[in-house]
């Protein structure tokens, strides 16, 4: 479904990717692990179309097409999803006038018929349930007063609701405690399903024991340094990223 | 000038001589040779005032009300302080009067200009009300003049006066004597002068001791409000313990060959009375580059003459080259209460230079203030708000917002609050704030499958919502729409 072939990226003249190669199937669960600056939240937001980032080589090729003309409203209505690891705040614009134009955009994009106010209320407090929220967050505005964890949460509603067929989860499991983790979890694993995929992006390994990804990669210094299996969280548990950095630097 | 006429009888010779010479000149100002079109040749001066008076049969006194703003209106000096730039204008250059012209009547809506209709389906606009709009002729399923006449029986019912102002000054002179200028005396500004002294019609409204009125009053209703006047003049009374709520404009672009409209509302409101004013204006702003477009300068002011009155303007301003108005309320009576909700949009060249000014008089007077300006493409948006308080206002209280949003780098917002207590037990709050789209909002609003336009849209009106929800129900539904449309091209 996603193909990253040697992609380089920089932003304002600072080379960040170093040439990035994944290919994730339909149904699987990938999970990029490194520490803070190695350049995951970057290669999220180049698949998410993010502006602020230059390619300087490479693609990214989603469903076979190369990605490099799609807006980023179009890249999202053709099924990427990108939960922010900083979600920003849109006062006055309520949170659930909000997620309904996106679910509405996205079903006129299809050609199904829109969801009038009554039918997507009905909806939403179904998915509201699946992440431990209550009603009062229909009333609040986008990410307004929200903390942290509650942000995060906001993230996972939209992600449920709006069903996209990529995923890609940035840092969702920072500022959450067990609880809340554990409702995250919950959710993204109730999507998880054969025809959509997930790319998850954390530097603790503590998100992957409630999601268990199918591959593993770690990001060092824009490159990805090693791939394997699930296990390779626990070594990296237990050894850190040091051993891999001077593997890297080699 | 010229001689200033003292019989009536050489009046009308002079009347007709001017007709003559217009007639007899080259098409210069575009004259048609049929003498029933009826316009005079531009310029201002005794004889133009009189014979717009004469042409409406008015009385007397009405005559030498108009004739004493015009003298004032002479020795006024065109005001500058508003941070407005334009080319000067030639008060000369305009004709003052026209007699109301059947304007022919279009066979269908493919007769008309297809980017108007366009803007009408964007509007959400009915096909039946589209045509209305557009002349072109109506059948008999929808009959406009039916639907004024059911609506005039209801009125009658209860007593509620509402005609033109033309119609009234014929009809209940009296209350036009005892009302006119009391809100807005002639000589208060250059503009409200002019208009005091070349008015065309308008709407007068009286409403009695002790009545709700039944229904929103709106100028949609008034015989010939496809026309709307360049000198609109408009009178609403409300007596003791009644309550009214008036729609004027609407949010069809409107457009109009003559560029200068300076009209003036005038709102009276007697103990425990209510009176809400309710505006949508989209006059045709000028095309991109800021050329044509309509100069909008208007004086409103409503007057809480009794105790525990209220008078609330709210208005949605996307339209104009130029916007100058201040809707203001004189807290007169003690305990009264004066309004202020305005969404102010400006885009492309346009400039506006608007707010509103609350005079506390009485005791125990309060006033609200929410202001909204939101600046796009390379125009100015300018709110400027005064706040009096009188030295034997007690306790008044005051409350003003003034909040502008900017989209894109190229335009302008600029606040003026003046301030002005003399009294000591006044509480005032007042709060600013000044804010853009940021990129951030937009390409997350993006990321969820939200175009730029549609996102812009979103915050903008999650901007107004406190405004949009003062206003009537038929309103609001526009209005978003409206905010829309206006906000076309804003980005990128």
């Amino acid at each position: 479904m996603l193909e990253i072939k040697n992609l380089h990226a920089s932003i304002e003249g600072k080379e960040i990717l170093n040439g990035i190669n994944i290919t994730i199937k339909t149904g699987e669960m990938h999970a990029i692990m490194g520490l803070n600056g190695s350049g995951k939240s970057t290669l999220a937001n180049i698949i998410a179309g993010s502006e602020a980032y230059e390619i300087t080589n490479g693609k990214v090729l989603y469903n076979n097409k190369d990605l490099s003309n799609l807006s980023p409203e179009e890249r999202a209505l053709q099924g990427i999803f990108l939960s922010f690891q900083y979600p920003v705040v849109i006062p006055g614009v309520n949170n659930t006038y909000f997620i309904k134009a996106a679910l509405n955009a996205k079903r006129k994009y299809r050609g199904e018929a829109e969801l009038d106010a009554m039918d997507f209320m009905v909806l939403i407090k179904e998915k509201l349930k699946m992440v431990g929220m209550d009603e009062s967050y229909l009333k609040r505005s986008v990410n307004d007063g929200f903390s942290g964890g509650e942000k995060k949460r906001n993230e996972i509603l939209q992600m449920i609701t709006l069903e996209p067929t990529l995923a890609i989860l940035d840092e969702t499991d920072s500022g959450l405690d067990i609880d809340a983790l554990k409702i995250i979890a919950n959710g993204v694993n109730n999507y998880r399903q054969k025809d959509n995929a997930f790319l998850v992006i954390t530097h603790y390994q503590r998100l992957l024991k409630y999601i268990e990804p199918d591959i593993i990669h770690v990001m060092i210094g824009g490159k990805i340094v090693k791939t394997g299996g699930k296990e390779l969280a626990l070594t990296l548990e237990e050894k850190g990223y040091q051993w891999l950095t001077d593997k890297a630097t080699v | 000038m010229p001689q200033v006429p003292q019989k009536s009888d050489s009046f009308k010779e002079r009347e007709d001589k001017i007709i003559d010479d217009a007639i007899n000149q080259d098409y210069k100002y575009g004259f048609v040779s049929d003498i029933e079109q009826d316009i005079i040749p531009p310029g201002l001066n005794e004889d133009v005032v009189r014979l717009i008076s004469s042409k409406k049969n008015e009385p007397d006194w009405l005559l030498e009300w108009r004739l004493k703003s015009f003298r004032n209106w002479e020795k006024m000096i065109e005001p500058t302080w508003a941070k407005i730039k334009y080319p000067p204008i030639d008060f000369q250059a305009i004709s003052y009067y026209a007699a109301p012209k059947e304007k022919k009547k279009l066979g269908s809506l493919d007769e008309v200009d297809p980017e108007l209709l366009d803007t009408y389906n964007k509007l959400g606009i009915p096909l039946d009300e589209q045509k209305m709009l557009s002349n072109v002729a109506v059948d008999a399923v929808f009959d406009s003049v039916s639907v004024a006449t059911t609506f005039k029986k209801e009125l009658a019912k209860h007593g509620v006066i509402f005609m033109p102002f033309s119609e009234a000054v014929q009809k209940h002179p009296d209350l036009i004597k005892k009302y006119l200028g009391m809100s807005v005396p002639p000589a208060d500004n250059f503009y409200s002068a002019l208009n005091s002294a070349v008015f065309s019609d308008g709407s007068f409204v009286y409403i009695p001791k002790g009545v709700r009125c039944p229904m929103e009053l709106s100028t949609y209703f008034r015989i010939n409000a496809s026309q709307t006047g360049q000198f609109e003049r408009t009178l609403i009374v409300a007596d003791e313990g009644s309550h009214v709520s008036y729609l004027e404009g609407c949010t069809a672009p409107m457009r109009d060959e003559n560029q200068l409209h300076a009209a003036v509302v005038e709102l009276i409101a007697h103990k425990d009375a209510n009176i809400k004013y309710s505006t949508v204006q989209n006059w045709y702003p000028g095309d991109k580059n800021g050329k044509g477009g309509i100069y909008n300068f208007v004086t409103k002011r409503g007057l809480c003459k009794g105790s525990n009155s209220k008078i609330s303007w709210t208005q949605i301003e996307t339209g104009s080259a130029i916007t100058w108005k201040y809707p203001s309320v004189i807290l007169k009576g003690d305990n009264s209460v004066g309004e202020f909700y305005s969404v102010a949009m400006t885009n492309n060249y346009q400039q506006a230079d608007t707010g509103t000014k609350m005079i506390h008089i009485g005791k125990n007077t309060k006033s609200t203030i929410i202001s909204k300006g939101i600046s796009a493409g390379k125009s100015q948006n300018t709110y400027r708000g005064g706040v009096k308080i009188m030295k034997y206002a007690e306790n008044a209280r005051n409350f003003s917002q003034c909040d502008s949003i900017l989209i894109g780098d190229k335009c302008g917002a600029h606040t003026f609050p003046y301030i002005d207590v003399r009294n000591p037990s006044a509480q005032m709050e007042h709060e600013a704030t000044t804010s853009s789209i940021g990129d951030d909002q937009l390409y997350y609003c993006n990321q969820r499958g939200i175009s730029t336009e549609d996102a812009v849209s979103m915050i903008v009106n999650g901007f107004c919502k406190e405004v949009f929800a003062e206003l009537p129900m038929e309103f609001a539904v526009e209005a978003h729409k409206l905010m829309e449309i206006s906000l076309e091209g804003s980005v990128g």
